[in-house]
């Protein structure tokens, strides 16, 4: 019973305040958003959005307060049910939610509409922290590894199926928790690789040079250059990245100055045989020094250049054409200002007529006249950057800022792995939300429908937020407890 | 991670604080500005009589943003286009370059001057069109068709004036030629504007500050014209089939009472639809009717000069009145001769005047500009003579207010210099400048303002076509005397022979009864073809109220056309009619087409 006494006043106020403060602003933004300047209604009125959302922000309050009363053990207890009931939850709404802009993520109860993902991230989080606290648990051991990855792919998939490619993204972020925990940070190299391998093979994927085409050129390249660094990093030979380097300029500047003085030709050749040389040359190198960590330089090259084979084919047949467009148009390889990439195009216009002061509150004309979509969910940071300029808008990402670190921070102080594993959970949570909503709004990243955490209207993301953050305070009020 | 927000407070900063294209773009979004045409000034003669005035005309506009589809065969058919002309409107309306203001969300003309007919027709069907508007707009009606050369016209405004001039929208009209161009910023009066928010459905949800911006149209200012319409009429009819000019000035104020350019067009020509058509016509019509050869052509005045160099030469004391050289039908000096015809010998200054005599001139000429005595070389002889011929009104434009004026040219020492060498030119060596020939060139204009200075004995007035604009003090350029610096008691002397002219020298074919009119002929030699024709006078002798220039290209003898015309002017305008022991020659002049021979010629010579 002492704890209980106690959680007011080891309650992190901090966070709290930032919270509040998060919460507010988001508030008078929906009020902002969805203002009308022929039929002004006030803040505080319950049929338009403004209202709803005071609403949706007391419950949230009763809904940290009994979190906050809960005993922290509850948690732990809870996280394998919870996370079950939300796998059902995820699976049962693929079959029960009618067709919302083309994907089915709303459990529709009577007048309240819920989504599921929103709380399923909750029970992934809690569950994962779970799985890590078990003292036999390694994340270097495959069995585990694998383990872990289930656990968070699992409702991805399930997410997948609804539609609803965004939420789903949000769990990846999940993984780089794990690198927190052990995970081998090959992994996230692998993840990073591919990242930069597509964006370089779709993004030149047009362009050609005397026969050569380019995009696939410069990944080619890129896998040489990943591939001759791991082996002289394996063998602490920098000697030999170098040397390796130079051969590799000189033999595919020979054949480039050929297909340009002499005889066009496609350069593709050169680089694949430079590459396979380099792999039988790795292969020659482990038997001579029996390093078995050249074997992963060989796989990862192979992969890789299995993997570039693939980008052309995933990217045009396995997305749909909308998210091929949403993609292109963030690239800068097509402009397309009255198609997919007019949310874009507007949501930026209203950001940058913000100016530095701002068009001030109520008068943002972008956003009020409905140029800007979605601009009280998703879009809504464009209210923030058209009516508050870029003093109001850097306030707003300070503020998240000084959240994520103190979140950090709460989940390092953690004195269990649970934890610390749930505390970064949330910070990963939020931070993905944020990246990618203001990515997206600004025109930096492809259109990715999913919320700005505290902002964005709508119960059930500002409820999931709540929820993470609150339990996050509530393990950390009792830290120095026992348990 | 906190790269990541570092990242996006910069993308944020490059976005809001350093591009500024955001701006502009969000108000092209929300903004819909209204525009509100003001009506155009209106024009009217020195005696109130209307001149210009609008009749309604209709523009259809386009909002390419809210077209949507729609029968299009059915609208060419209604403005009488083919589907081809319909996409080229559009190709040209959405073609930056043509057309720099070009947004898909303002109002764009689509087809200007609809007639009233058509606008029936289109109004009833407009709601079929989709982002399709009718704008009113006005036309210019000319209750006088004629003056087009004073008047200019109305047209849309060009590609350059959209880039100089801010005011201006594609799709506006400006005044072109005449005192619409040069008065076009009275005339225009300023837009209105109406600004409406317009949300991205394109519906209007009010007004932009609750109308704060917007302002009413205000309308342009009417001109009252020097000119006397009649007198521009009558001028106009006395110069058909010939080509030259005529230019009346009131000497007491400068006001130019008519501005006659001929072969000359109805200015209703380029009003409406068939403008287009009319002005490429008229653009390469050989005759250059729209080029105003009252005031921009330059030709060698002849002997109307001649009135400038008795005021010099007896100002300078080169001469007195009773100075008299001799003339056996001609100069001659050094193997240069001045040919001249038979009248009395020697000769002084009136008489001189009166018949024209050349050689009186040459020999007074020559020994000024000889005297190096007095002057101290031929260069600053030259000079003296100069400015006073600068001061009379020559040489540098009078800053007539319309557009395209031209200087005319009156030669310096330099000038004489670069060609002879700086001591290879005496006196006789530029002697035909002393007759108005050689290198001396004048516009109408300018041989016309002679009389009026003439007229005032001393000094003029800037020659200008409007009297006043409503509501506007126009500044006192045109009220500030400039004079001459010749003594007025020299000028008598001058009018004395242009009075004997008239009475029994070379103008007596023009004398007016009851009204003692002065004049000067001219015969101007010039290399194209036959002699110029060309008159200069004022009438009364004593409080004139109108001096006049009269210049017939290739036309022969001063007399022949020059003194008729001129003197049938001001006949016309002294006292409203043509008195009927002159009726002959006024028929003589209506009938005469000196363009005509010219044809005759140019068929003769091939």
């Amino acid at each position: 019973m002492s704890r209980r006494n106690n959680v007011w006043y080891s309650l992190d106020w901090y966070t709290v305040a930032l919270y509040l403060l998060l919460v507010f602003c988001g508030w008078i933004s929906i009020y902002a958003a969805s203002f009308d300047f022929d039929a002004a209604s006030t803040i505080f009125n319950f049929d338009a959005r403004s209202g709803k959302q005071l609403l949706w922000i007391l419950f949230s309050m009763m809904i940290a307060f009994v979190l906050l009363m809960t005993e922290p053990r509850t948690f732990v207890s809870l996280a394998y049910p919870l996370y079950i009931v939300f796998l059902v939850l995820l699976l049962v709404t693929i079959f029960v939610a009618p067709d919302i802009k083309g994907s089915r993520s709303w459990l529709v109860l009577g007048p309240v509409h819920l989504q599921p993902a929103e709380f399923a991230k909750y029970g992934t989080a809690l569950a994962l922290a779970k799985m890590l606290d078990n003292y036999d648990f390694d994340l270097t051991k495959p069995r585990c590894f694998f383990k872990a990855c289930a656990l968070i792919l699992l409702p991805v998939l399930l997410i997948l199926m609804q539609q609803e490619t965004g939420s789903a993204l949000v769990y990846l972020s999940l993984i780089c928790i794990l690198y927190r925990e052990g995970m081998s940070s090959l992994f996230l190299f692998a993840a990073l690789c591919a990242v930069v391998y597509f964006i370089v093979a779709v993004k030149y994927a047009s362009l050609e040079w005397m026969d050569t085409p380019v995009g696939e050129w410069l990944v080619l390249m890129l896998i040489l250059l990943v591939l001759v660094y791991m082996v002289a990093r394996y063998l602490r030979r920098a000697r030999f990245l170098y040397v390796s380097l130079l051969v590799v300029a000189v033999v595919q500047g020979a054949a480039a100055a050929v297909a340009y003085y002499l005889y066009p030709f496609n350069q593709l050749y050169v680089a694949g045989l430079l590459l396979m040389t380099a792999v039988v040359a790795t292969g020659v190198l482990y038997f001579k020094t029996l390093q078995h960590k050249l074997w992963i330089a060989v796989v990862f090259a192979l992969f890789s250049a299995v993997y570039l084979e693939s980008v052309d084919y995933v990217f045009t047949d396995v997305l749909g054409q909308h998210q091929r467009t949403r993609i292109e148009v963030a690239l800068g390889i097509k402009e397309d200002p009255m198609g997919v990439g007019y949310n874009v195009n507007q949501s930026k216009i209203a950001i940058g007529s913000g100016g530095f002061w701002g068009k001030g509150f109520l008068q943002g004309t972008q956003t009020k006249l409905r140029y800007v979509p979605e601009q009280d969910t998703d879009f809504i940071f464009c209210t923030i950057g058209e009516e508050q300029g870029f003093w109001g808008a850097t306030l707003v990402l300070t503020l998240f800022a000084l959240l994520l670190v103190r979140i950090i921070q709460l989940a390092e102080r953690q004195r269990t792995v649970f934890g610390r594993v749930y505390g970064y959970s949330v910070a990963a949570i939020i931070f993905f939300h944020l990246a990618v909503n203001i990515g997206m709004v600004i025109g930096v990243l492809p259109v990715i429908g999913i919320p700005l955490p505290f902002f964005s209207y709508g119960g059930s993301s500002l409820w999931g937020f709540t929820i993470l953050l609150f339990t996050l305070l509530c393990i950390d009020a009792s830290r120095n407890d026992s348990f | 991670m906190l790269a990541v927000i570092l990242f996006y407070v910069t993308r944020l900063f490059s976005l809001q604080v350093l591009d500024n294209r955001y701006n502009q773009l969000a108000d092209n979004n929300a903004i819909f500005t209204k525009v509100q045409y003001p009506s155009r000034g209106l024009i009217y003669d020195r005696n109130g009589r209307l001149v210009v005035d609008n009749q309604p005309a209709y523009d259809l506009m386009v909002i390419p943003r809210e077209v949507a589809p729609f029968d299009t065969l059915d609208l060419c058919r209604t403005l009488g286009i083919t589907l081809d002309e319909y996409k080229e409107r559009w190709r040209n309306m959405s073609n930056r370059r043509l057309n720099p203001g070009y947004s898909s969300f303002t109002p764009q003309l689509f087809f200007s001057r609809l007639t009233v007919e058509e606008y029936g027709v289109l109004q009833e069907k407009l709601y079929r069109y989709p982002g399709f508007y009718i704008q009113n707009q006005s036309i210019r009606r000319y209750v006088y068709d004629v003056g087009a050369n004073v008047l200019g016209n109305v047209r849309e405004v060009s590609v350059q004036e959209l880039r100089d001039d801010s005011y201006y929208m594609q799709g506006d009209y400006t005044g072109d030629l005449g005192v619409e161009k040069s008065y076009e910023n009275y005339l225009r009066g300023e837009k209105g504007q109406e600004y409406f928010l317009r949300n991205a459905y394109g519906r209007i949800k009010g007004r932009y500050e609750n109308g704060a911006y917007d302002h009413e149209a205000v309308p342009g200012k009417n001109l009252t014209l020097s000119i006397d319409i009649e007198l521009q009429q009558y001028g106009e009819m006395l110069m058909q089939n010939k080509v030259g000019a005529i230019v009346a000035i009131e000497p007491s104020t400068g006001e130019i009472l008519a501005l006659v350019s001929s072969p000359t067009y109805k200015p209703s020509m380029l009003t409406g639809r068939e403008r287009g058509r009319n002005y490429t016509q008229l653009f390469e019509n050989p005759y250059k009717p729209l080029y105003d050869r009252s005031i921009m052509a330059t030709y060698p005045p002849g002997s109307t000069f001649k009135p400038t160099q008795a005021l010099i030469f007896l100002q300078e004391k080169m001469v007195s009145r009773y100075t008299a050289y001799p003339c056996n039908m001609g100069f001659y000096a050094r193997g240069i001769r001045v040919g001249c015809h038979a009248h009395e010998s020697p000769i002084s200054v009136v008489p001189a005047l009166s018949t024209s005599c050349n050689a009186y001139f040459c020999y007074a000429f020559r020994s000024m500009i000889d005297d190096v005595e007095k002057y101290g070389s031929t260069y600053n002889a030259f000079e003296t003579w100069k400015k006073y011929i600068v001061n009379m009104g020559y040489g540098y434009r009078l800053g007539v207010d319309m557009p395209g004026e031209s200087r005319g040219f009156i030669p310096n020492s330099d000038f004489y210099g670069k060609i002879y060498g700086s001591r290879g030119w005496k006196g006789i060596t530029v002697i035909s400048v002393s007759i108005g020939q050689g290198e001396v060139l004048a516009t109408p204009l300018q041989i016309a303002n002679l009389g009026a200075t003439i007229a005032n004995r001393g000094y003029y007035f800037t020659p200008h076509v409007v009297k006043s604009v409503q509501d506007t003090y126009l500044g006192d350029d045109y009220t500030q005397p400039h004079y001459v610096g010749v003594d007025p008691s020299y000028y008598e002397m001058v009018v004395e022979g242009m009075r004997m002219s008239m009475v029994k020298g070379t103008c007596r074919i023009g004398e007016i009864p009851g009204i003692e009119a002065c004049g000067k002929t001219g015969t101007a030699q010039n290399p194209h073809g036959d002699d110029h024709s060309a008159f200069m006078g004022f009438a009364p002798r004593e409080n004139p109220r109108i001096a006049i220039a009269v210049y017939v290209e290739n036309a022969g003898w001063g007399a022949t056309y020059g003194v008729p015309i001129g003197s049938l002017m001001m006949e016309k305008y002294l006292t409203g009619e043509i008195a009927p022991s002159r009726k002959w020659l006024e028929e003589r002049m209506l009938n005469a087409n000196t363009m005509i021979q010219e044809e005759e010629k140019d068929v003769a010579q091939e």
